[in-house]
């Protein structure tokens, strides 16, 4: 068997794309194509949905059914889409802004209903498009181009708000591990109920530039230092794993998703 | 509920499917029917007072129907949903009133951008703010077509009695189907908490009318691409035709698109269907305007208190007459002029201080009109003897 390239769900002569050097929403992009072809995804029974921002820009590449919403909204989109046609696959790709700055009303909520969508979260850890200001996941006292002194409040941990709010399936990766990465999608997006991956990812134009770690290489080495299997990171001590963030499987539950819990509703409804 | 009472219950429904049935209805409520015989499966919404029986409404119906009713998070996300919905095949709508219809506007946007149907009912209470959160009021008037950023415009009717609840929801639909955009119904408290009998009109009787669907090659579908009736058909996600929308300016091809050009096309495009269509969208109806020297323009609640007006003020010997806008935006100037050339007086009864309705009746009649406004802003219905005060009070006279 051929390896997947996942190149059957690229628009023709959009190369090179939009992102800078380093950042890791191409790659983040590829893992998921891989894992689209290795589960044999249509391009008619999916739908990517988009938010704004440097990850946002992701279905301008796709010859899937897309749809590019408002910031922050994604989810609450494609919890209409889901909720009528529970057939479809919808795809969310979403910055940290989008998930859990200007939409994590919609991403909570999107996962206590435990709607059957996979969401992937492209956290650059900082407002990539917009030049570089602070989000809900920029690490406290990191400086950003609205944080000039160091950023005084505390980053959303992504994975473990979607935990607490009842994802059925969540994994943390990095860029850098595209093997991995696309496995984890490919279990994320097998699994009804919401799914939630986050990729942590190397900004250097900005995140990078602002932290002392203006090149790739700094920022991958960042990453590196910080990501850990979960195995290895819950032995951690407690005073340890606040330099690191766990990668991997965090969560992997069967609970029934919303649309199976609404045919029990319509049943009921047709026997009142 | 024992199993002879429920045979009983059945076997009445028959009988009473038979002939037409008359029920007594609240406008709310025939919102939500209207919304279902038009073939609504699909309601997302976020309650609040006074439109949240459209939604206690359609949890009860939408899924022994085989659709749904879901309850979002707030009405930024009611909105996405319902556009998501259709996007995916569905006729779906949410109702709201002014706080929720202002969180709605930026994704509302979308839907006229990526030209979605879609129904948003909002049930007009009075503000500023949270304001007076029970009372009607007929403020939002100039919000529903000006609301959102950009360039744009929309397609809103407001109904007048609880039978136009319904069979205005139906004409919404029809309008955000055919032309590919959403359509606001705008009713104010007083017409959504009114409660009437009404005969509902029998399945077949009123016209339904669905989205145009691509035919042809799914490949070389183009979901902006319009037709020669200035309308583009449009897919569902799920079927062959595999298509994107985007809240960003766009090609026909749904693509992103920075070109000039097409920019200045696509915003075109956007207020041409509407321009183009204008008079199969523009509804008013007439009371009493053959022999008219007074012309009564109205709206919603102040429908019945302007025709209660011009029978009265018919009775003193003035000759009034009434026309209902149904349809609000586009605004039904050439039917006010036509109309007020006739007359020597016009007089708008609205609820709110700054003459919405009234500014639109300026423009349509030029400097030089008679026109008389009735304003209340005090979540109080105007009255008939408002309406015949303004009549008889001198020209330019401090207005009551």
């Amino acid at each position: 068997m051929s390896h997947a390239t996942g190149l059957k769900y690229v628009k023709p002569g959009v190369m090179p794309h939009m992102w800078c050097s380093g950042c890791g929403i191409g790659g983040m992009l590829g893992a998921l194509l891989r894992a689209f072809e290795e589960l044999g995804y249509g391009k008619t029974d999916t739908v990517v949905v988009t938010g704004i921002g440097c990850t946002g820009k992701a279905d301008d590449y796709l010859l899937t059914n897309a749809l590019h919403t408002t910031h922050g909204r994604a989810l609450a989109y494609a919890t209409g889409i889901k909720a009528f046609k529970p057939q479809l696959n919808v795809v969310v790709l979403m910055g940290d802004g989008d998930s859990v700055t200007i939409g994590g009303n919609h991403f909570i909520h999107a996962a206590r209903r435990n709607i059957d969508l996979t969401a992937i979260v492209l956290n650059n850890l900082n407002y990539g498009m917009t030049g570089g200001q602070v989000s809900g996941t920029t690490p406290e006292w990191a400086i950003t181009s609205t944080t000039s002194y160091g950023n005084p409040e505390r980053e959303f941990d992504i994975c473990a708000l979607a935990e607490t709010a009842g994802a059925n399936y969540v994994a943390r990766c990095t860029p850098d591990a595209g093997w991995e990465m696309k496995e984890i999608m490919k279990q994320a997006l097998g699994r009804k109920g919401f799914s939630l991956v986050e990729v942590v990812s190397p900004c250097p134009t900005h995140f990078g530039r602002n932290n002392d770690m203006k090149e790739t290489p700094a920022m991958l080495q960042w990453l590196a230092e910080r990501a850990t299997p979960v195995e290895r990171y819950r032995q951690l001590a407690e005073a340890e794993r606040k330099s690191h963030f766990p990668i991997g499987t965090l969560v992997d539950k069967h609970e029934p998703d919303f649309n199976t819990r609404y045919d029990t509703i319509r049943a009921r409804a047709r026997q009142a | 509920m024992s199993h002879a009472i429920k045979q009983e219950r059945k076997a009445t429904q028959a009988l009473a499917a038979v002939e037409k049935e008359t029920r007594l209805m609240q406008g709310n409520q025939a919102i939500a029917e209207g919304a279902i015989y038009a073939g609504a499966r699909f309601f997302a919404g976020y309650p609040i007072t006074p439109s949240s029986e459209i939604a206690d409404e359609c949890a009860k119906r939408m899924p022994a129907l085989g659709g749904m009713y879901m309850q979002m998070e707030d009405e930024i996300a009611s909105i996405a949903a319902v556009i998501g919905a259709s996007l995916a095949g569905a006729k779906a709508f949410t109702a709201t009133s002014g706080p929720g219809f202002s969180l709605m506007q930026e994704n509302l946007g979308l839907a006229v951008m990526g030209e979605v149907p879609c129904v948003i009912v909002n049930v007009q209470r009075s503000g500023p703010s949270t304001g007076l959160a029970t009372k009607p009021a007929q403020s939002d008037i100039m919000q529903i077509r000006w609301g959102r950023h950009g360039d744009q415009a929309v397609i809103a009717l407001c109904p007048a009695s609880v039978r136009e609840c319904f069979t205005l929801t139906v004409q919404a639909f029809n309008f955000a189907e055919r032309f590919r955009l959403p359509v606001i119904l705008m009713p104010d408290e007083i017409v959504g908490h009114m409660r009437e009998n009404v005969a509902l009109p029998l399945p077949g009787e009123l016209e339904v009318l669905q989205r145009k669907a691509p035919g042809g090659a799914p490949a070389a579908y183009l979901p902006f691409k319009p037709d020669a009736d200035g309308i583009a058909p449009l897919a569902a996600y799920g079927s062959e035709y595999v298509f994107h929308v985007t809240s960003s300016m766009h090609g026909t091809d749904g693509y992103s698109n920075n070109d000039p050009a097409n920019a200045a096309w696509r915003v075109r495009q956007l207020h041409e269907k509407i321009e183009r269509y204008r008079d199969d969208i523009v509804l008013t109806r007439s009371y009493y305007t053959e022999e008219m020297e007074v012309l009564i323009v109205t709206l919603g609640a102040t429908t019945r208190a302007g025709r209660a007006a011009a029978l009265e003020a018919r009775a003193q010997g003035i000759k009034a007459g009434v026309l209902q806008l149904q349809t609000v935006w586009p605004f039904p100037d050439k039917e006010i002029a036509a109309l007020g050339a006739r007359a020597r007086m016009v007089v708008v009864p609205e609820m709110n201080y700054s003459g919405q309705v009234a500014g639109e009746v300026q423009k349509a009649l030029g400097p030089g009109a008679d026109i008389r406004r009735v304003n209340r802003y005090n979540g109080t219905i105007i009255t008939p003897q408002d309406i015949l005060d303004a009549m008889i009070r001198p020209a330019n006279a401090e207005r009551g």
